[in-house]
């Protein structure tokens, strides 16, 4: 009992550590490197302000203490969840956020479905014949998924659906799943599909070689000596034997999901967390930059933790 | 003369007898004489130059990839692609394999405080995916290249160190290294002889692989408009461009595609088949 409160209190502080060390990372990355808030929002013009104007402005920001005082501030505004505001719109963060983050989140969870879904069937296809005429078709999906980006997949999907067949529900504004349901999910098909996509490439050579690993084992042998049927051996056995890596590549996945969706929001039209990062950058919105990256990393630290939890549930050989 | 017979054969050979080592090598090196002809300004066309008398013409012997809605030449246009895409990509890559050597040899083989220390922040760097970490670095340093590749770079750091570190900890505990540093070998003599000759494998395999990545991570940065700048060629922006015309010119798409999807195809054959021929036990003979 001990040990395991060992582990957990390791596991915690390392997981302390690294929201740590991303808050830093996110602040100088952020803050400090673009030089200052003044000239980004005056442009050229900051030249004819004057020394008092400027020393004026930079109270308004925040900006005039030091460094470190600014870090603290910012991250005591951002564990109250006082994310800043949207110089432009006069927004805050927040209220952007809690629009945009299930956005993304529904995105997510619906590529992963898809992808596991399929990642998982193609796997179990090639590994029923490892090196025969089925795995080289699973193989070469593998690879091309892999090497087709999602930009140039969603492009495609855009020319031909959009303009050929005239099907585009991201041409409407979007609706929230609860607002109408069946818009949302059509309007989250593609950019689903062109996400899940991605995700199927790995979670299909991890299920397949794990698949080929675990059919050889001997009490698969002894399941079918028994008599059970190939379906019953294939879907039950193997698969509950081999769920544990498809697991762990499941949340890797889930977690790049959040940052692949930058560029699929964008294109699709998707008011998601990629998109409110994206509209920051080019507006040079550093308080929505800053708040949103972080979110999304923590998330990401968070997804993994669970991953492990998950891992250790379903296989209880791990304890 | 007594003849010494090699007792292995290079690697090489190994290399060449695997099909996906060999089609890859293959691609990968069309694609650098495509880039290499860009580089000498050798394109059939001014990649940049416009023609208003041929836009959006369909391939043809004139144009083989067709031309854009300015009346570039997309074959030439590729070709600068290609070369943008991999000089940014072999320059980042350099850099994160460089680094990422440096830093997990010496974690691994020192170990302690400085060990922990590159672990936790590597963890840091982790708690990114990849493209929004080069988004929010491009964001802050610019959209030059040398922008585009050292924020490349400074994303894949940290998997070059952890693949490096994992094996070298493995290593600084087998009894031959012991033995050496019992003989009292030099720290280097037993970093550069012993320790560094298992891990280039490895290494070598990683640089194909990120190779790879990178290339989708440039075109992907390029795509948004935060990479190569118009009218420069870049595949991304290529792509970004096609956006408005592929529904009735699809050549504008199929061309800066398909030398993406080659690219990273090939760099992946090509990881595949070091990793195949430089381990001796997964050698099929």
């Amino acid at each position: 009992m001990a040990n395991v409160r060992k582990r957990i209190t390791t596991k915690l502080l390392t997981v302390a550590s690294t929201l740590f060390g991303i808050s830093i990372f996110v602040f100088v990355v952020l803050r400090v490197v673009p030089g200052d808030t003044i000239s980004s929002s005056f442009g050229i013009e900051t030249s004819a302000l004057s020394p008092e104007k400027i020393a004026s402005l930079k109270q308004y920001f925040g900006i005039d203490k030091p460094l470190i005082m600014q870090y603290v501030t910012w991250l005591k505004g951002f564990v109250t969840g006082n994310f800043g505001l949207s110089y432009h719109t006069g927004v805050p963060v927040t209220s952007l956020t809690l629009h945009s983050f299930p956005v993304t989140l529904e995105l997510a969870i619906l590529a992963t479905i898809f992808g596991v879904i399929v990642g998982t069937l193609l796997g179990i296809y090639s590994a029923s014949q490892p090196g025969g005429r089925r795995d080289f078709v699973g193989q070469i999906f593998g690879l091309l998924a892999l090497a087709i980006p999602s930009f140039v997949l969603s492009t495609a999907i855009i020319a031909v659906f959009a303009n050929r067949l005239h099907y585009f529900p991201n041409g409407f504004e979007y609706s929230p799943p609860w607002v109408n349901l069946w818009m949302n999910l059509q309007q989250m098909m593609f950019p689903a599909v062109v996400l899940g996509i991605a995700v199927a490439a790995p979670v299909m050579r991890t299920a397949r070689s794990s698949f080929i690993d675990i059919q050889d084992r001997d009490f698969i042998r002894t399941a079918i000596g028994k008599g059970v049927s190939p379906r019953r051996v294939r879907y039950v056995h193997v698969l509950r034997n081999s769920l544990n890596p498809i697991i762990t590549m499941t949340g890797i996945q889930f977690g790049y999901l959040l940052g692949g969706a930058v560029i699929v929001e964008q294109i699709f039209a998707l008011p998601g967390m990629g998109r409110q990062i994206l509209d920051g950058i080019t507006k040079r919105e550093y308080a929505t930059v800053q708040s949103t990256v972080l979110i999304v990393a923590i998330t990401f630290v968070l997804i993994n933790l669970l991953t492990d939890y998950i891992y250790q549930k379903v296989d209880p050989r791990i304890q | 003369m007594i003849k010494v017979k090699r007792a292995e054969r290079s690697w090489v050979i190994y290399y060449f007898k695997s099909l996906n080592g060999l089609i890859g090598f293959v691609i990968l090196a069309l694609l650098i004489v495509g880039s290499l002809v860009a580089l000498f300004h050798a394109t059939p066309y001014d990649p940049v130059a416009q023609d208003i008398k041929a836009m959006l013409k369909p391939p043809s012997w004139h144009h083989i990839f067709g031309t854009d809605q300015y009346g570039r030449d997309e074959f030439s246009r590729v070709l600068d692609g290609v070369r943008r895409s991999l000089a940014v990509s072999i320059l980042a890559v350099s850099i994160a394999a460089g680094a990422g050597l440096l830093l997990g040899v010496f974690a691994g083989y020192f170990g302690t405080f400085f060990d922990t220390l590159v672990m936790r922040v590597s963890d840091v760097f982790f708690a990114f995916p990849a493209i929004l970490m080069a988004l929010a670095i491009v964001s802050s340093l610019g959209h030059t290249w040398l922008d585009t590749s050292i924020a490349i770079a400074i994303v894949y750091t940290p998997i070059f160190v952890r693949v490096i570190r994992g094996p070298v900890l493995t290593l600084r505990e087998m009894d031959y290294v012991k033995s050496a540093r019992v003989l009292g070998f030099s720290t280097p003599r037993v970093l550069f002889k012993h320790i560094l000759p298992n891990v280039i494998p490895i290494f070598l395999v990683q640089i194909a692989l990120s190779l790879s990545w990178a290339i989708l991570t440039e075109s992907g940065l390029s795509f948004l408009g935060l990479g190569t700048q118009a009218p420069d060629a870049s595949l991304g922006l290529m792509v970004s461009e096609a956006q408005s015309t592929a529904a009735f010119a699809w050549w504008t798409l199929v061309g800066p595609a398909l030398a993406l999807v080659f690219a990273v195809v090939s760099l992946n054959l090509v990881g595949d088949g070091l990793r195949d021929s430089l381990d001796p036990t997964r050698r099929s003979v």
